[in-house]
């Protein structure tokens, strides 16, 4: 055992205790952490934004030679956004939003389309080289039968009768089966969370691994 | 009260010290139960290990905060020290959003420790933050320099030697981001969709099961899933004989695992439990009516 000498990972382990105190039942040492958490992580977003972009991209650009003027007109759209903090002066944001919206959708709306829609829809047809191996076929069939099925089950719009009623069932396992994997990797994801923790308290707190 | 009903009953807190110990416990005494690398883990690694120094530089985001440094740092560390040991041109994105740049930091310090010949500039290169997240994104298939302005370090990036020969995605092999969020999808969208640029993803765990659609389509070359994932690549880079550090993610699997089991465990007792006191409820309230 040989337990750290460093402040740093003493505050960092007192904290990380405070916090799972939590799972205990609710105490002030929890809220303490938890304010702390808070404030830092504000306040770092902050430091990082205002000496990484504001200094550096706005504001030595537009003040020292040479100088950018064209700059003026995204900051002013952008300082238009300050308006919500005015009943007078509320108007002022439709005319930034209405540029971040209008330019967003333009960008946006293609790609999105292409990327999650089209691509998959293409990515599930039964084309003749998915069958070259065994598996490969297995998946592309279950693929393409999930698809099919699971889009019959959110189809609201005649009675689920016969076959019809039949495949939504069929989608409805094939959704059981994506939520069990959500599930499982949700379980996964909270356990790591723990281990990483668990890792700082034994090897750098406690010097233990 | 039977053993069942006390059971559905028992309280929480029993459960977290259950998982606190199984966890605990392998970390102290580890079992090095095996990792078996699985297919998109294996792609992702094979794609980056045909690249050398001559290749197209990989770009590597970092999309960790505090709260996935556990998932997500195991693999940053991977791969910087798969492309530094071959030598590939590394640029280093220390992310999309404020946060991370403190844990890219920590992971860009951490590694170069391990290559005291590779220089920033000329081997690698680290890029710091800069708002935008989508338009980031888009502007860098235009033109990086442009984007950035300057390294984390505030070097230029015109006079730095690895840059003289990278602009936009034209010039990178692959796009690898590393992610806690749904960035992935954005990247997905503006970079690969938009510029056609190679794309890899490394996720926390919950977020992978949304990701396989994407592997599946051919839009992605690989992907890391959470701890397993950052595992998995830690196990084939020591398969390749090449350096693995301390392999946390792979240290950590063994509780991965303990945990699991005692997951499944409670989750069969649990179900067991309530159809056994549905049973007895029913049988009880026929009981009752039969009485009256």
């Amino acid at each position: 055992m040989n337990i750290s000498t460093s402040p740093w990972v003493w505050i960092a382990a007192l904290l990380t205790l405070m916090i799972y105190s939590f799972l205990y039942k609710e105490n002030p040492f929890y809220r303490l952490a938890e304010h702390i958490f808070m404030g830092l992580s504000i306040g770092y977003a902050v430091v990082i934004i205002w000496y990484n972009y504001v200094l550096v991209r706005v504001y030595k650009p537009l003040f020292f030679p040479p100088h950018q003027w064209s700059l003026i007109f995204p900051i002013l759209l952008g300082t238009m956004i300050f308006g919500i903090f005015s009943k007078k002066y509320t108007w002022l944001i439709k005319y930034p939003f209405a540029f971040y919206i209008a330019g967003y959708a333009g960008i946006s709306i293609p790609v999105t389309l292409q990327a999650f829609v089209l691509k998959q829809v293409e990515a599930s047809f039964l084309t003749p080289e998915k069958f070259s191996s065994i598996p490969g076929s297995i998946n592309s069939i279950l693929i393409f039968v999930g698809l099919i099925t699971t889009l019959i089950f959110f189809y609201f719009s005649t009675k689920r009768e016969h076959g019809f009623g039949t495949a939504a069932k069929v989608g409805i396992v094939f959704i059981m089966v994506a939520f069990g994997a959500s599930f499982g990797y949700t379980v996964m994801a909270r356990i790591s969370l723990l281990i990483g923790r668990m890792q700082f308290l034994i090897q750098d707190w406690l010097g233990i691994m | 009260m039977g053993f069942w009903q006390r059971l559905l009953k028992l309280d929480r807190r029993w459960i977290f010290l259950g998982i606190g110990l199984v966890v605990i416990f392998p970390l102290i005494y580890p079992l090095k139960l095996p990792v078996k690398p699985t297919k998109p883990s294996m792609d992702l690694f094979n794609y980056i290990d045909t690249l050398g120094p001559e290749s197209d530089a990989v770009f590597l985001v970092n999309g960790s905060a505090p709260s996935t440094l556990p998932e997500l740092m195991p693999m940053l560390q991977a791969i910087l020290r798969h492309c530094l040991t071959k030598g590939v041109p590394v640029i280093f994105f220390g992310g999309l959003y404020p946060q991370y740049i403190g844990v890219a930091k920590m992971a860009i310090d951490e590694i170069i420790k391990e290559f005291p010949d590779k220089k920033s500039g000329k081997d690698y290169v680290f890029l710091g933050y800069i708002p935008g997240v989508s338009a980031v994104i888009l502007s860098i298939g235009i033109d990086i320099e442009t984007t950035f302005g300057a390294d984390y370090y505030g070097i230029p990036i015109d006079s730095l030697p690895m840059m003289r020969e990278i602009k936009n995605y034209s010039d990178i092999s692959i796009v690898i981001d590393i992610s806690g969020t749904s960035s992935p999808e954005y990247w997905l969208m503006y970079g690969q969709e938009r510029y056609g640029v190679n794309f890899g993803v490394g996720c926390t765990a919950v977020s992978a099961p949304a990701y396989y659609a994407f592997l599946q389509s051919g839009q992605m070359v690989g992907l890391l899933g959470g701890l397993k994932g950052a595992a998995e690549y830690e196990e084939l880079m020591a398969r390749n004989g090449y350096p693995t550090g301390k392999r946390p993610a792979t240290v950590g699997m063994d509780s991965q695992s303990f945990g699991h089991l005692l997951i499944v465990l409670l989750v069969i007792l649990g179900n067991i439990g309530y159809f056994v006191t549905r049973r007895a409820e029913k049988t009880r309230g026929i009981e009752q009516r039969r009485k009256r």
